[in-house]
């Protein structure tokens, strides 16, 4: 079983989903089912931190547009942390660096409104 | 000219996905043709093309009513190490695609391309290739990209 580490904690009013390991159609649907249920709970102000991602391809990348989505629907925000380059990198080519806020800290993400 | 071949074939599920990721990035630094980053694109590369494969076996099974893990539906990969050149091919037996007609997703800018949570493989695929080929048809898909030798760093360089 391929391992997608969850770690949900709380800033400043703000959701934090902290992810590790590889997340691809095998490990997506943990990681989209997390995200649906954070937003059913009310909880629209999310960052997602993929620090700890070795790992992400475009059904990764699907199920935080999902997110996004989700959550700007119910007037909410959803924001990424991420410094890895090799992760960086399938966002920047995606186009999607222009769709997400990413932020270089937790800090840095959730001091906003 | 030498060619090593390595080939791995695996039951089209997704638990497989990591080792395919797993093989291709090995093979690549066996002979380090490629830089980190390099072999880091093989592994995008090969998810999206195994994640497609996957899918097509997934949705070809649906429609035939049967369960896609007893189905014995196997995606296979090859990879060619030679002195220029890293070559993978990703094949599935599934009904295929049409490549064509993944040309036209709304730029990701376009506030209507929210609706829209797939299609980026292929992209990816071309993005970090030198060459990429994808022929779809009834009987199944064939991937083939190729990842250039990095060019050697001439000596007092750097």
């Amino acid at each position: 079983m391929i391992e997608l580490g969850l770690e949900l904690s709380e800033r400043n009013g703000w959701a934090v989903l902290a992810v590790s390991g590889e997340v691809d159609v095998a490990t997506a649907p943990r990681l989209r089912e997390r995200l649906v249920g954070l937003v059913g709970d009310g909880r629209t102000r999310i960052v997602v931190d993929l620090e700890k991602v070795d790992f992400i391809d475009s059904t990764g990348l699907g199920v935080l547009v999902g997110a996004l989505k989700r959550v700007r629907t119910n007037d909410g925000d959803l924001a990424l942390v991420c410094t890895g380059p090799r992760i960086l990198k399938v966002f920047e080519i995606t186009g999607l660096t222009k769709v997400f806020a990413i932020h270089r800290s937790i800090d840095e993400a959730t001091v906003t409104g | 000219m030498k060619v090593d071949v390595v080939r791995i074939q695996v039951p089209a599920l997704p638990e497989y996905l990591s080792l395919m990721r797993m093989v291709v990035a090995g093979t690549a630094r066996i002979d380090p043709l490629l830089d980190d980053e390099r072999v880091d694109d093989l592994r995008v590369i090969v998810s999206e093309a195994c994640t497609n494969a996957i899918e097509a076996v997934q949705a070809r099974a649906e429609d035939q009513g049967v369960d896609v893990a007893s189905s014995g539906a196997v995606v296979s990969l090859e990879c060619r190490l030679s002195a220029s050149r890293v070559e993978v091919v990703i094949t599935d037996e599934a009904a295929g695609f049409d490549p064509a007609a993944l040309d036209v997703l709304p730029a990701v800018t376009d506030p209507t391309r929210l609706r829209i949570e797939r299609g980026l493989g292929i992209p990816l695929i071309r993005a970090l290739s030198d060459e990429s080929s994808i022929r779809s048809g009834p009987d199944g898909t064939m991937v083939k990209v190729a990842l250039y030798a990095a060019a050697p760093v001439p000596p007092g360089i750097r």
